[in-house]
């Protein structure tokens, strides 16, 4: 027999308590309004009062509506018929089609125990210079974009997701406009990758605390993918949605802020998501890719702050290239040790000499006369911007790498570049006189 | 004192849940709380208000209630001690993951404990006290091997007094939790001691005469840190950083390279990835001063940044712990935590669960005070039986937005010895390890004179000076003389400051080698460069930097490495004789 309470004590922003009792922590129910039914789960027990966070908001509810309760957490239905599918953040089609069906999942499962999980060693080959050649992207990696709105994220992001060649992508979106949701819906269908996307969308116009539930229905969903043995890759965009959707609840429970408004534990909210991505011993892996906003530029705001120091490396986007300061991928020592003998050297000499030549486009500014050096530099600023950093480029890590041994040879002596000796005689392009 | 305090659960916010007792409750106790599936979940009193004990949960609450029984005993959070703790890979509860991967597969699953030590191995025990010595807290009873190690078998940390020993077990195999000595004290009253022993990881495991100063150079191999801003034996730093800045690199070359016999690398609250790494390459690692692999010198304690944050905030003192029992056997051991930022956090959690009376960047008050006793238990102790043994911690920081300005940062800077600052603009520009040489500061005499340390940070600080003025006046408006220490700053910084972390020889320089190449970079930029203008200035220096490069890649006894360094000695003497 289904048991119904009716007792609502309180309602407050999202937050609705009632009388009820063998309740869970953490454990889903549904409450019955004037508005229809929403999903709403148990974040505090005290006593016989339970507090709700209300999937759908409070608007509308009223101190006698039913509550039921499912004595289990938040599920998503898995199977294969999710792929090529598009859901809200309960998991409800968005795509006018049936719900979903499948074996339930619980999201928010326990932490893959360490022992279990890979070194992560397959390079994702993009054909981005920025990327491949000086912050290679890796197989299970959790990397985000950081950019500022106008810059193009979400084209890098879908750019990426394409060529990344995964099994399975699963789309999710937290606050995104409805535009950007039917550009990546298109972006996927002319990819061929449609019939194997998966895609939970919560636009702006929906109710926040479902933003917070995208994250975890897609890992949740491509974490079972992968353990199925599929190379999963998780698109997020944009985790700052999902950071302030958190900062509004906390809020409105009246929970001491840390930082500007964000509550204490943000660091541990968002590192519980981006540490889903994982290569699995003997099984499939997931990639997470994200996209952050940075609200006024700022990369010590405390959504990028924090999001910094969880992933494994960002790109910043700015300018509409990746640059290459900030810019990193802490996995690239995996892999790059295996493409070939002076990809590190590369990637380390160009980097050093471009930080140089910002230095002498200071002075440059400044109205100093340039010394030759200053020349040597301020020539191959511009060629490393023109043929490595432009974003339209699209060369395979092999041409890119003998592109930047061109352009040295073209600006410097070999000894300049401080790159050893060893690698120069391999590969310095010696002209012919 | 023991005895169980039973109880039922009347609140649950997320890690915290407030139970009513049915009489007594001992403050920090641990114990259960009883999920009615049947999984117990291990917990701690922290605060006690009346019949109300407050626990904080060391696992996910999801699935509790009201009316949940909890079941405690008037212990405090402990770990156990005994053979066997080199090479293990723990939870920050003592959890052994390997096995937690062989019970339940790819998860932790909340409420799977497993003994941190097994009592199915046997040890090959050799008794070195004879019946009827008189034995205090901390003597060896006796010695089994582990790895490379004689391990000690010490009687009881926690006993107070004399006691005679009665009986000793004879050479041969025992499992640690065979008795392997009966002793009897001034009042007949007698005790069985075992190779295991547990000890509560928030009290300092410290049985020593005295504490001693700690002045004896802990070699990392880093050469900036070993020649300019060194650590001691039994010392403490901290290497705060923003992120990306090189922190984690820089513990896990130190975990490698270090000259130290026992390393605890103490995983709180960051990457998996980072620790799966260690876990992968640490076992196939040769460490060159014993011949076997480096996993037999190490044990990690991992508590990620998606595991329970309550038991990030216990994993530390895990750590600390296991890490002061080695020293114990006279050792030297070298706690390596990183974040410590994140166990700041986990405190910070904690406290505003509890509704305490919030500090800065709502930090909890006691903040510095809980940071200040951690790093105490580093040191240096003058032992029982007149050995040393030495604690060294270093920890990382990871400030909100790489502003040193904030309470962990400088909580930790008022109590460590050395400061290892790491720059945004040194990582950027690909400068490793990004640690400031002007910022930073260490309080150790390391393994170069001081003079010739003095001199060099002089050098630094005067390129840098330069520099500044160059963005004011321009490369023309620069007197050659004052472009020169520019250039010879650069070519320190970029020739032995810089090291080449991926690489095997560059990655790790013996102190031997770094006093050697100090001392030629010393006489590099001590030479007379006079009379030379800004190109020509340029030109000798970028060629000196390239053969000292050169020579910092090639092996020690290699051919390159004597023929860049008779390059450089070619060069220095030519330089000598060019000057009047
Ligand atoms: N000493 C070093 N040599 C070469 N690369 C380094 C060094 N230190 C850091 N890096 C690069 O920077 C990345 C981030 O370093 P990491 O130690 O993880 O930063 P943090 O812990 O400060 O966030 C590494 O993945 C590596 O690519
Ligand atoms: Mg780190």
């Amino acid at each position: 027999m289904r048991k119904y309470y009716n007792s609502i004590r309180r309602i407050a922003g999202n937050v609705v308590t009632v009388d009820a009792q063998g309740v869970g922590y953490d454990e889903l129910a549904v409450i019955t309004t004037s508005r229809g039914e929403s999903l709403a789960q148990v974040i505090g027990l005290d006593g016989h009062e339970v507090s709700l966070q209300v999937f759908a908001g409070s608007q509308g509810v009223s101190n006698n509506d039913r509550v039921r309760f499912l004595h289990r957490p938040m599920q998503v239905p898995f199977s294969e018929n999710l792929l090529g599918r598009v859901f809200d953040g309960s998991a409800r089609p968005r795509d006018g089609r049936v719900p979903a069906t499948g074996t339930p999942l619980d999201i928010g499962s326990p932490v893959v125990n360490p022992i279990r999980r890979r070194m992560p060693d397959k390079m994702i080959a993009t054909g981005i210079p920025m990327i491949d050649v000086f912050n290679s992207l890796v197989e299970s990696q959790k990397l985000p974009i950081f950019s500022v709105a106008g810059e193009p994220y979400n084209e890098l992001l879908a750019r990426i997701g394409l060529q990344a060649d995964a099994d399975i992508i699963i789309l999710g979106g937290m606050g995104l406009r409805h535009d950007d949701y039917l550009k990546f819906r298109d972006a996927f269908e002319q990819g061929g990758v449609l019939g194997r996307a998966i895609l939970f969308v919560h636009t702006a116009a929906d109710p926040v605390v479902e933003c917070l539930m995208v994250p975890d229905l897609c890992l949740a969903v491509g974490e079972q993918f992968a353990l199925q043995g599929k190379r999963v890759l998780v698109l997020l965009t944009d985790m700052t949605a999902f950071a302030d959707a958190l900062k509004e609840i906390a809020i409105t429970m009246e929970q001491i802020p840390s930082n500007r408004g964000y509550p204490g534990d943000l660091y541990t909210q968002m590192a519980k998501r981006y540490e889903k991505a994982v290569d699995f011993d003997e099984a499939g892996s997931m990639t997470v890719l994200a996209c952050v906003t940075m609200p006024g530029n700022d990369v010590t705001h405390p959504v990028p702050d924090n999001t910094g120091y969880i992933t494994e490396g960002q790109f910043y986007l700015h300018n509409g290239r990746i640059e290459p300061f900030g810019s990193l991928s802490r996995l690239k020592q995996q892999v790059n040790g295996a493409t070939r003998d002076d990809h590190r050297a590369i990637m380390d000499a160009c980097i050093q000499l471009y930080a140089l030549c910002r230095e002498s486009r200071e002075k440059r500014d400044m109205g100093f006369e340039a010394s030759p050096w200053d020349r040597k530099l301020l020539k191959y600023g511009l060629l490393f911007e023109q043929r490595i950093m432009d974003l339209s480029i699209n060369l395979p890590l092999t041409a890119a790498l003998d592109r930047c041994w061109e352009i040295l040879a073209e600006c410097f002596e070999p000894a300049e570049t401080g790159i050893r000796r060893a690698i120069v005689e391999k590969h310095w392009p010696y002209r012919r006189e | 004192m023991s005895g169980r305090m039973k109880g039922k659960i009347v609140s649950v916010y997320g890690s915290l849940v407030i139970a009513e007792m049915e009489d007594r409750v001992v403050q920090n106790s641990v114990g259960y709380c009883h999920r009615s599936d049947g999984t117990r979940l291990l917990s701690e009193v922290i605060r006690v208000r009346g019949q109300l004990a407050d626990l904080q949960v060391f696992e996910e609450t999801r699935g509790l209630k009201t009316g949940d029984e909890v079941e405690f005993r008037a212990e405090m959070l402990s770990v156990v001690l005994g053979p066997g703790l080199l090479g293990q890979v723990y939870d920050g509860l003592q959890n052994p993951l390997p096995e937690l991967a062989q019970r339940v597969g790819y998860f932790l699953a909340p409420g799977t404990y497993v003994p941190g030590l097994s009592t199915a191995v046997t040890w090959d025990f050799t008794p070195s006290a004879k019946v009827g010595d008189s034995v205090v807290a901390g003597d060896t009873l006796g010695t089994v091997p582990e790895g490379i190690f004689t391990h000690r078998i010490m009687a009881p940390f926690a006993w107070r007094g004399r006691y005679t020993v009665e009986r000793i077990a004879s050479a041969g195999q025992y499992t640690i939790d065979a008795e392997i000595a009966t002793v009897v004290d001034a009042q007949g009253e007698r005790r069985v001691v075992t190779m295991q022993q547990t000890w509560p990881v928030k009290v300092p495991l410290n049985v020593s005469r005295r504490r001693l100063l700690p002045t004896e150079p802990l070699v990392t191999r880093v050469r900036i840190v070993d020649s300019m801003f060194p650590i001691v034996r039994g010392g403490t730093y901290c290497i705060p950083g923003p992120f990306g800045a090189g922190k984690t690199v820089l513990q896990q070359i130190t975990s490698r390279h270090a000259e130290i016999d026992v390393v605890v690398f103490a995983a709180c609250g960051e990457r998996a990835g980072e620790v799966v790494e260690t876990l992968r390459d640490f076992p196939k690692l040769i460490d060159p001063r014993t011949g076997r692999s480096l996993m037999e010198r190490t044990i990690i304690v991992c508590n990620t940044s998606a595991m329970p944050v309550a038991a990030r905030e216990a994993s530390v003192y895990t750590a600390a712990t296991l890490a002061e029992y080695y020293r114990q056997m006279g050792l030297d051991v070298l706690l390596l935590a990183d974040s410590t930022s994140r166990w700041a956090q986990a405190m910070r959690e904690l406290s505003g669960r509890l509704e305490e009376i919030p500090g800065e960047e709502a930090f909890p008050a006691y903040l510095e005070s809980r940071i200040a006793a951690f790093y105490e238990r580093a040191g240096v102790l003058e032992l029982t039986d007149g050995q040393l043994g030495s604690l060294t911690i270093g920890g990382t920081v990871s400030p909100a937005g790489g502003n040193f300005e904030e309470p962990v940062t400088q909580g930790t800077l008022k109590v460590v010895g050395a400061f290892l600052g790491l720059s945004r603009a040194r990582s950027d520009a690909r400068r490793y390890p990004a640690i400031d040489p002007l910022d930073s500061w260490s309080k150790y005499r390391g393994i170069i004179e001081p003079a010739k340390v003095l001199q060099m940070r002089r050098l630094l600080a005067q390129g840098h000076e330069v520099r500044q003025m160059m963005t004011v006046v321009g490369e023309e408006g620069t007197s050659a003389e004052d472009f020169a220490i520019a250039l010879k700053a650069d070519f320190f910084d970029n020739c032995f400051l810089q090291q080449n972390a991926f690489d095997d020889v560059d990655g790790a320089t013996p102190a031997e080698r770094q006093r050697f190449v100090f001392d030629k970079a010393l006489q590099v930029v001590e030479l007379d460069l006079a009379g030379l203008d800004k190109t020509q200035l340029r030109e000798v220096m970028v060629r000196a930097a390239d053969w000292f490069r050169n020579w910092n890649y090639a092996a020690s006894g290699s051919s390159e490495y004597d023929r860049y360094l008779h390059e450089i000695d070619r060069f220095i003497a030519d330089r000598q004789q060019s000057t009047p």
